[in-house]
């Protein structure tokens, strides 16, 4: 039976009334309007519904909302503003880090969740960190430059 | 005539330059061959099909071409700001919308820039002519005493000024292009051959919505379908009830075989789509060749078109010795990021389609035919999807999505392909298995080449001649037939893409064994067959001049003629501190190929390195070198993505990718059981452009990926002494090879 269900979406509160098997992405996506994070595979497997829950990078794929209550979430929505964009934001445009861009919520998502525990991860690190973000493009060599420029744009 | 004169005068006012054109290329082709127009300009002659100047001080432009995450609608803003002289930020590109759009047929084979760009070029030079003559009437003046800078044209004294947004209703380009028309030479490019920021990046960084996964459309519904679980099942019974009674389920929809479920919220439809699999019984017939040598079974296939596409005889040296390899090349899938996905709905009478197809066209004549509609019935709109590389889940889904809403009234929904979907009914890459001979005389040249390669089709994207290539059209209770499969004629090719080498041999014959039967769906994958045809080539340049005894490089060098051939060879070794003769150490290895992207588009050299894990088999490619010759660059920054993301892509089908099947379905169903190069497995990639700004450009999106595999593989060679020849380099085989 729908519930309603009080989420806490980049510093805004917010209720929905949904089944709270619901995925966290359908909800954000279609509820919220919140399109930066994607469907790639619903799996947990590529990465690109990757969103950030107390700091930390989940996918938002397998994630019922009703295990979001209570915690923080940040889309790639919330990270900065046209305005002003987050460093990591600002470092992907500047590094042109995509073709199609289909992964790269998850690519930013992933390497923000990175940063906010490691300010000047090693490039092995930020491999490791991104191995479970699939990109199709081929386009990680710049989204590696990206982040080691974001990086040290906040260090 | 007139025109062009007054363009030539103009540019000699406004440069002081006036001697350039008879050193500008351009002129030459256009005193040769340039009586016509550019094809697809000639196809779509009237001007505004292509440019519209706004009072508000932009330019929109109406490509044929569609962005698929390549950047071309970039470059293409960059052309015509160029042609137009305006600034860059200026111009606004028009997503394809076939009621308004140029119709440029598919965006594919890397001809955005050299066909869409040169029809572009020509449509901006001779609107600026118009705007020009029109402020020169408007002023009193002659045309030839105007410059113009971002828009503004002055005369030669700067007394007085007129803009294009002040004589854009008047300067009227509703009429059609007239030959020929001189566009601006390349040394006086501004925009064009410098870096420019894709128009698409700043959206997609900041989660803006930028994909037609993302659009959302008032009182939308969302829509899944349930495909038969391998091609040719048969559905034996479904009970419905189980699936109309779930919560939020507006229709169930059964037509033949095409199960589709339409619902209000989007985990519904999944919800309602996991019910529908489970309420469907199947007969699955064993159909597929599972059993034994998928390269046997296609080679033994009765109905093979066997035909001789290349021939020549020449007087050389006698051959004193002949070496002769077969190379085989797996069906390889597209994987998409972003499963296939698509908006329709009926507006004004009209179904109108939000779709990441490549050919917009093509697609709604499909559609018409398949749903039995007039062709002005339908409308589809290019809306941004995950890359797709070529011929992939895109158009299907667009007419699932129309099947979807046509069974709820006209209403829209919004469909997307499950991961699942995407693997098991994408259109794969052929399956290839290639053979050369080589003859060398006692110097070690070769002589004689003779070369036969084995392919299904690599095109049956809608648009066919006899028939409708959209998949629910085939599971339809009335079914309809796919085209028939036809190759496509060189020098672009299909299964023979680049099976003609550029190297000079004294003689040659290549024939294609062309496969009409498709045991496994099949289409276009980013170079068609030239990825197996260039792996077949270049691993057996290698073997030959290992067994001439002469370094690679060296070796490639003394067959080619074409000086452009040899740079990027020269470029490449240089860039990458090739030492002729040095030896592999039986770990580490550096291996080199070349080719020229369609036998007429892009040169590209690379040479990879690699270390070799003898304990598990193990590959790593760790740096791969790229020069590249794509004669005149638009966007340098926009062509190196291009070439790196080929690299790795095709890095990761040589040694990852396979589509797995039993002898029932494709059992590649998922990201495990497809698995693609990772962040810890990617080789950095340093490309080098070679830029001809005086010559025309030649397609090089596509060109990086056809000679990864043989570089891998002769860095393999060079590093161990093993021969691959059969894709993908697994641990398991690269070990067997090596015991």
């Amino acid at each position: 039976m729908p519930e309603t269900y009080l989420l806490r979406i980049n510093g805004e509160s917010r209720s929905v009334t949904l089944e709270g098997a619901t995925p966290l992405l359908y909800v954000l996506r279609n509820d919220c309007g919140l399109k930066g994070a994607k469907f790639g595979c619903g799996l947990g497997q590529c990465g690109a519904c990757t969103v950030i829950l107390d700091g930390n990078a989940i996918r938002s794929c397998r994630f019922p909302v009703r295990a979001a209550v209570g915690h923080q979430i940040r889309t790639l929505e919330g990270l900065g503003t046209s305005a002003a964009p987050h460093p990591l934001q600002q470092a992907f445009i500047a590094e042109q880090a995509m073709q199609c861009g289909y992964c790269i919520n998850g690519m930013i998502m992933a390497a923000s969740a990175l940063l906010e525990r490691n300010r000047s991860p090693s490039e092995p690190e930020i491999r490791a960190a991104l191995a479970g973000n699939l990109c199709r493009c081929g386009s990680h060599n710049r989204i590696l430059r990206a982040i080691q420029r974001a990086a040290r744009e906040m260090s | 005539m007139a025109l062009e004169m007054t363009r030539r005068e103009l540019i000699s006012v406004a440069t002081g330059i006036v001697v350039y054109f008879s050193l500008d290329p351009y002129v030459a082709r256009a005193a040769d061959e340039s009586e016509r127009l550019p094809p697809m300009l000639a196809a779509n002659p009237q001007l505004d099909a292509w440019i519209r100047v706004d009072p508000v001080g932009t330019v929109s432009i109406f490509s044929g071409r569609v962005e698929l995450g390549q950047g071309n609608l970039t470059a293409l803003a960059q052309i015509a700001a160029e042609e137009l002289d305006v600034a860059f930020a200026r111009i606004c590109m028009i997503p394809v919308d076939t009621a308004r759009s140029p119709n440029e047929g598919v965006t594919a084979g890397s001809n955005s820039m050299q066909a869409g760009g040169a029809a572009l070029r020509d449509a901006a030079a001779q609107a600026r002519a118009i705007l020009i003559a029109t402020a020169a009437a408007r002023l009193g003046v002659m045309p030839a005493d105007l410059a113009v800078n971002d828009g503004t044209i002055r005369e030669g004294d700067n007394t007085r000024q007129i803009t294009y947004w002040q004589i854009a209703a008047e300067a009227t380009l509703a009429r059609d292009a007239t030959p020929p028309i001189t566009p601006k030479a390349g040394n006086l490019y501004r925009i064009v051959g410098h870096d420019a920021p894709r128009l698409d990046i700043p959206d997609k960084a900041m989660g803006r919505a930028a994909f037609v996964q993302d659009l959302q459309l008032p009182d939308m519904l969302h829509g899944r379908v349930v495909r038969p679980p391998s091609y040719d099942a048969q559905l034996l019974a479904l009970d419905e009830s189980a699936v109309k009674a779930l919560p939020g389920v507006v229709a169930l929809v059964r037509d033949g075989r095409f199960l589709g479920v339409v619902a209000k919220r989007e985990e519904q439809a999944i919800a309602a789509r996991d019910a529908l699999i489970n309420a469907a019984q199947w007969r699955v017939p064993d159909s597929l060749p599972a059993k034994g040598s998928v390269y046997a079974y296609l080679q033994a296939r009765p109905d093979i078109q066997v035909m001789t596409v290349s021939e020549t005889a020449g007087a050389g040296p006698a051959i004193s010795r002949r070496i002769t390899a077969t190379y085989r090349k797996p069906y390889l899938a597209h994987a998409s990021l972003g499963p296939s996905c698509a908006v329709a709905g009926v507006m004004d009478g009209v179904l109108t389609v939000w779709s990441h197809t490549q050919g917009p066209y093509p697609l709604r004549g499909d559609l018409a035919r398949a749903l039995g509609l007039a062709v002005e019935k339908v409308r589809v709109i290019h809306s941004q999807g995950a890359g797709c590389y070529g011929h992939n889940g895109a158009d299907d889904a667009a007419l699932d999505a129309a099947l979807l809403s046509l069974a709820v009234g006209g209403r829209v929904v919004r469909l997307q392909w499950m991961r699942d979907d995407e693997f098991a009914f994408e259109p794969f890459s052929s399956a290839m298995s290639m053979t050369a001979r080589a003859g060398l005389a006692a110097d070690g040249t070769i002589v004689d080449w003779q070369y036969d390669l084995w392919s299904c089709t690599f095109n049956m994207r809608p648009g066919g001649r006899d028939g409708v290539n959209l998949l629910a059209a085939w599971h339809r209770e009335e079914p309809l037939r796919p085209a028939t499969p036809r190759e496509i004629p060189l020098p672009a090719g299909g299964g023979d893409r680049n099976a003609v080498p550029t190297y000079r041999f004294a003689n040659q014959k290549i024939v294609d064994h062309f496969i009409p039967d498709m045991p496994l769906r099949v289409s276009a994958l980013r170079t068609l067959g030239g990825f197996g045809n260039v792996f077949a080539t270049e691993s057996m340049m290698d073997e030959a001049a290992s067994a001439a005894n002469i370094d690679p490089i060296e070796f490639r060098l003394r067959h080619l003629e074409d000086p452009r051939a040899k740079g990027v060879l020269t470029a490449a070794a240089h860039t990458a501190g090739w030492m002729p003769g040095a030896k592999g150490d039986g770990v580490h290895g550096r291996g080199v190929a070349f080719c020229r992207y369609e036998t007429t588009k892009c040169y590209v050299a690379l040479i990879a390195d690699c270390v070799v894990d003898r304990a598990n088999g193990l590959v790593r490619v760790t740096r791969v070198v790229a020069a590249a010759d794509a004669g005149q660059i638009i966007n340098p920054d926009g062509l190196k993505n291009q070439i790196e993301g080929g690299i790795i892509q095709a890095a990761s089908w040589t040694l990852k990718e396979q589509v797995q099947f039993d002898a029932t379905r494709i059992t590649s169903r998922d990201w495990a059981s497809y698995p693609i190069l990772t962040f810890n497995e990617v080789p950095e990639v340093d490309v080098v452009l070679i830029d001809h700004p005086d010559l025309p450009p030649l397609g090089a999106g596509e060109a990086s990926s056809a000679p990864v595999a043989a570089a891998i593989a002769n860095a393999i060679f060079h590093a161990t002494g093993v021969r691959l020849r059969e894709l993908p380099f697994t641990p398991s085989r690269v070990k067997q090879a090596l015991t």
